[in-house]
């Protein structure tokens, strides 16, 4: 008993790093699975407020900037409201929609990391939660993967866990959308079969196989296209719509119906087995 | 004295913090380069204080950083563990001199200085991004990335540490 005490005090600084070490790195492997801890987040309250309170004071530098974005957001949107063939007051009844739209800022960007996280302003407040789609005027950025009071953190669409259904604009051939951490402009559309007919240039959009995004939002353009190793499949480098640099207004999908489509495919799964 | 030193490492820790994640951490210089200068809080961090204060100290500094950079546990883990290899390092660079009761690193030339500091760096980010990228595939980008930023957070610190010298002249 005595050499085992003798023991730890003599070591006790390595027993410490050891021990440190490895909670460390426990949180780090948790996160390499699909969702990350719960707790190590920046949409906690402190972080939260501080990025914010930053924020509030770098907004005022590019007001102008994101003053025009929203006019000409605003034009194309009345330019499709306007040319809209169906005026009828009937379809804009809220009870009709399929998907709600709520509006938020960015307050935290990062686009360096192979795992990229932005924060946002909106939280379970303003009934953010989990797995709902983000997206700005231009296309997609993320899925929100956990919320606080106040806040709530997206997985960017450049982060190497992201995975999103997305499809070629005009045909329904569907893929995934991933991202191989080298380009933060390019995205790669994986799982394309080998008949679809790509031209560089084509539009691609999000594939609406998933109760995240609404299908049709714009994703971006294809950049290159080459057959992956089987000779099967394509492999697409998509120049993203999206300046992931910057970045400033958002706005938070939900689609009402998720809950039932979800729990319609589980019980589904469950029968089969 | 003990009091100031306290508040004097405090403060440190603090503004160390704002100061990576509100300035440093958007740089995004090149598109990914962005230093680490809250290693200059274990390049600071006085010498003869208790060695798992220090570790905990500094893993309270890395879990900080992670807190705001969505980063997990990554900082933490590669400033624990400089904070553990600290006094190897230091005797590395400093040789017997650094046991010494009356030793001070702004003592110590600038040579030993500076090596000092990149060796902190290079074990750091080394830590840092092989655990960030997890494979040993992606070996070049790993070194690729260790050698950019860290040459980056190296020019960074010697321009803090210059600009906030403990040396009176």
């Amino acid at each position: 008993m005595q050499q085992i005490i003798n023991f730890i005090i003599r070591y006790k600084n390595f027993l410490l790093y050891i021990f440190l070490l490895t909670v460390s790195l426990a949180f780090t492997i948790q996160s390499h699975s699909y969702h990350h801890s719960r707790f190590f987040n920046s949409s906690n309250w402190i972080s939260g407020n501080i990025y914010e309170a930053s924020n509030s004071f770098f907004t005022y530098f590019d007001l102008g900037e994101e003053n025009r974005k929203l006019i000409e957001e605003n034009k194309r949107l009345r330019d499709r409201l306007f040319n809209l063939k169906t005026t009828d007051s009937v379809d804009l009844d809220s009870v009709q929609k399929t998907y709600t739209i709520t509006s938020g800022k960015i307050i935290k960007n990062s686009y360096a990391n192979p795992r990229n996280y932005i924060t946002i302003d909106k939280g379970s407040k303003d009934s953010i939660r989990p797995d709902m789609g983000v997206i700005t005027d231009h296309g997609i950025l993320g899925i929100v993967e956990n919320t606080s009071k106040n806040f709530a953190t997206v997985q960017s669409i450049l982060n190497e866990n992201s995975i999103i259904n997305a499809k070629i604009k005009n045909s329904d051939q569907f893929g995934s959308l991933v991202w191989n951490t080298k380009d933060y402009n390019v995205v790669q559309l994986i799982d394309i079969p080998r008949m679809a007919n790509l031209t560089i240039g084509d539009t691609i959009v999000t594939g609406g196989m998933s109760t995240i995004f609404p299908a049709d939002i714009p994703i971006g353009t294809i950049q290159k296209f080459d057959l992956n190793n089987s000779q099967s499949l394509y492999t697409i480098d998509v120049a993203l719509f999206n300046d992931m640099t910057d970045l400033k207004h958002i706005y938070i999908v939900y689609n009402k119906n998720q809950e039932e489509i979800i729990k319609l495919q589980t019980e589904t799964k469950s029968d089969d087995q | 004295m003990i009091s100031n030193n306290y508040f004097i490492n405090i403060a440190r820790f603090i503004l160390l913090v704002l100061v990576q994640v509100l300035v440093f951490n958007r740089l995004n210089f090149f598109g990914f380069i962005n230093p680490m200068v809250y290693i200059m809080f274990l390049y600071w961090y006085p010498i003869k204080e208790n060695r798992a204060v220090f570790i905990g100290l500094s893993f309270l500094l890395g879990i900080s950083i992670d807190f705001f950079s969505d980063t997990m546990a990554i900082h933490a883990a590669s400033t624990v563990t400089i904070a553990y290899f600290r006094p190897a390092i230091m005797r590395f660079v400093f040789g017997v001199n650094y046991e010494f009761q009356n030793f001070k690193l702004g003592n110590a030339t600038r040579v030993q200085q500076f090596t000092f500091l990149a060796l902190l760096i290079i074990v750091h980010h080394a830590v840092f991004f092989t655990l960030e990228i997890f494979s040993l595939a992606n070996i070049l980008l790993i070194l690729k990335k260790v050698v950019s930023i860290g040459l980056a957070s190296l020019v960074l610190c010697l321009l803090l540490g210059s600009l906030f010298s403990t040396k009176k002249e």
